[in-house]
């Protein structure tokens, strides 16, 4: 694709999303968008972000990490934080106010950005210690993390404590959070085609033979993962400051986490569109779900932990395996070959 | 003992008194090795000689107890894996290393990382500079493929192979590297003898096109024989005999340690 080309196509994507978010915000004709479905698409959008970022440490650079909940808390928080305390002084620098479309934007911009940042921050504390080593540490260490996280939320007055930080003002819509999940799947895609995205396979192959190829397994495991980070503190940002879902502690510990992984392994561990298909389904299958519960209430999460066991059972690879879902068979013959025919 | 004076600059790869001790076990012991440019090297010796501890320690996967380790003039010892790799040292392993779950081309793409020009932003963004150099990483990697006769069977996943294909895909990965030193650790292990004649050639076909220099690990003499030009043997992790292959077979040392005293 030449520049301009990728330009049109930023442009269009803008426009698409800024179309679809005006019809959530404010309808169509007299049609008006149920807004709890409203609320269910917005929580895809954030679990897709969630969802591919992890794939990158966890799928592409085979390391598990159980501290994205900690990651997004953290970003989640600086965000909300730099919103409730800045976001009227900074709307009013740019000559406009919170409830005005561009100081908005302006806010949600620096506030996701200062999220991206604090998080990537933490993940080069957690990660530079625990990813020079091999094997499991990683995983003990952001559990550990993910909780250390979440009990200094609780005992941090300013931004909520146990109750949640219900301050939080909603700049989040539709199209931020649909922009982020495409910018993320993006930077994924870019790093996973890429040779630094073969560095980390490799690594996930055989991280001795790696090592000995010339790989810088060390950096390379903790760029992932601080690239990883840095997307969960977009996410965490998005989340705070959705319409009543404000973040709390009790939330953002190990078993949001889990979900993530359980998205990604879903999906297909290692798959970019497993992990957005993965996301998808399991937003939607507790909600489907909840028809249940006006029967039998706590029947829902039974069948939800069941659908997940029988899942697990008949296709233990995931959805898609390791591989990606495209319609690149419609096309003759895959890059690879075609790439070699000067050769 | 090999005479490890020598003041001489011009050697490739110049180990002296190199030790290595795992607890009361010494595995290597103040062995010498001076290869110089473009040499095809066969350090041999029975099983369990300390050959791949050699190879170990002249990659960094181990740190010498004693003794130092000087690639064309630097010292090297100690140093990590990657590092000595980025300087021109690249190897195979005895029991193959793949990267599992993928292809034969991307185990060469992700050997030639090393010689990458780009930035990872250039990735991310998709840069002009990143797509150009993919594409000639990409032809790279077939044109070695080629060499190999593995060019067919590029885009199956690398473990799918059969053993000897593995083994000379490992050492197209090796040369992705750029490498100015390939180590090659038993190479022909699992070959029958006809496999093994023609990976001789092959490797001996390599130095000359790739103007490279090759220490090969082997423990069977036959195979090394013909192609290299000096041998060394080891047993015990002691150097016990240096020369043509004609002096290494006439030796009687190492007639013994092949055989056995009696």
């Amino acid at each position: 694709m030449s520049v301009t080309n990728k330009l049109l196509a930023t442009l269009v994507i803008v426009a698409l999303l800024a179309g679809v978010n005006y019809i959530f915000e404010y309808g169509f004709g007299d049609f008006l968008i149920n807004p709890y479905y409203a609320r269910i698409v917005n929580l895809i959008g954030i679990n897709i972000t969630l969802a591919v970022s992890l794939n990158l440490i966890n799928g592409l650079a085979g390391q598990f990490s159980i501290g994205h909940a900690g990651f997004m808390a953290v970003g989640g928080y600086a965000a909300t934080y730099l919103t409730v305390y800045y976001g009227n002084r900074i709307a009013s620098f740019v000559g406009s106010t919170l409830d005005a479309g561009f100081g908005a934007s302006v806010v949600m911009v620096l506030s996701l950005l200062t999220g991206a940042v604090t998080a990537a921050a933490a993940g080069l504390a957690v990660g530079i210690p625990s990813l020079r080593l091999k094997g499991d540490y990683l995983a003990i260490v952001t559990l550990g993390f993910g909780e250390i996280i979440r009990v200094l939320i609780l005992n941090i007055p300013a931004v909520g404590g146990a109750t949640g930080f219900t301050d939080a003002i909603p700049i989040t819509n539709f199209f931020w959070i649909f922009a982020m999940a495409i910018l993320t799947i993006a930077i994924v895609r870019n790093i996973a085609v890429s040779t630094f995205g073969h560095a980390l396979t490799a690594i996930r192959g055989d991280e001795i033979a790696a090592e000995a190829m010339g790989i810088n397994t060390t950096r390379y495991k903790v760029l992932a993962f601080v690239i990883s980070a840095a997307l969960a503190g977009i996410a965490g940002g998005l989340s705070g400051q959705l319409f009543a879902n404000p973040l709390n502690p009790q939330n953002l510990n190990f078993v949001k986490s889990i979900e993530v992984i359980v998205m990604i392994v879903l999906g297909g561990i290692g798959s970019i569109t497993g992990a957005i298909i993965g996301a998808t389904t399991l937003t939607i299958l507790p909600e489907a779900l909840r028809t249940f519960d006006q029967q039998f209430p706590g029947l829902r999460m039974v069948i939800y932990a069941l659908l997940l066991v029988l899942f697990m059972i008949f296709r233990p690879q995931g959805l898609l395996g390791r591989r990606e879902f495209s319609l690149s068979w419609l096309r003759p013959r895959n890059r690879q070959t075609a790439g070699a025919g000067g050769v | 003992m090999i005479e490890t004076s020598s003041s001489s600059v011009s050697w490739l790869l110049d180990v002296r008194n190199l030790t290595k001790r795992f607890g009361g076990l010494t595995a290597v012991k103040a062995l010498g090795i001076q290869i110089a440019p473009g040499t095809l090297y066969g350090l041999i010796g029975p099983n369990g000689a300390g050959k791949t501890t050699v190879f170990n320690l002249l990659t960094g996967q181990y740190s010498p107890t004693e003794g130092e380790i000087h690639f064309d003039g630097a010292r090297i010892d100690g140093r990590k894996p990657y590092e000595i790799a980025k300087r021109g040292v690249a190897r195979t392993f005895q029991n193959i290393r793949l990267f599992a779950d993928m292809t034969v081309v991307e185990n060469v793409l992700a050997a030639h990382h090393l010689r990458t020009r780009q930035i990872l932003a250039d990735a991310v963004l998709g840069t002009g500079r990143h797509h150009a150099e993919e594409q000639e990483t990409l032809e790279r990697a077939m044109k070695l493929l080629k060499i190999f006769d593995l060019d067919r069977v590029a885009d199956k996943p690398a473990t799918s192979l059969p053993y000897g294909s593995q083994r000379r895909l490992e050492i197209a990965r090796a040369l992705a590297t750029g490498p100015r030193l390939l180590l090659l650790d038993e190479p022909a292990a699992g070959m029958n003898p006809q496999e093994a004649q023609d990976l001789m050639r092959l490797i001996a076909w390599l130095r000359d096109e790739f103007r490279i220099t090759i220490l090969l690990v082997e423990h069977n003499m036959k195979v090394v024989m013909g192609i290299c030009e000096t041998i060394q043997v080891i047993d015990y992790g002691e150097a016990i005999a240096l020369g043509s292959p004609r002096e290494i077979q006439q030796n009687p040392k190492v007639i013994e340690a092949y055989l056995g005293g009696g």
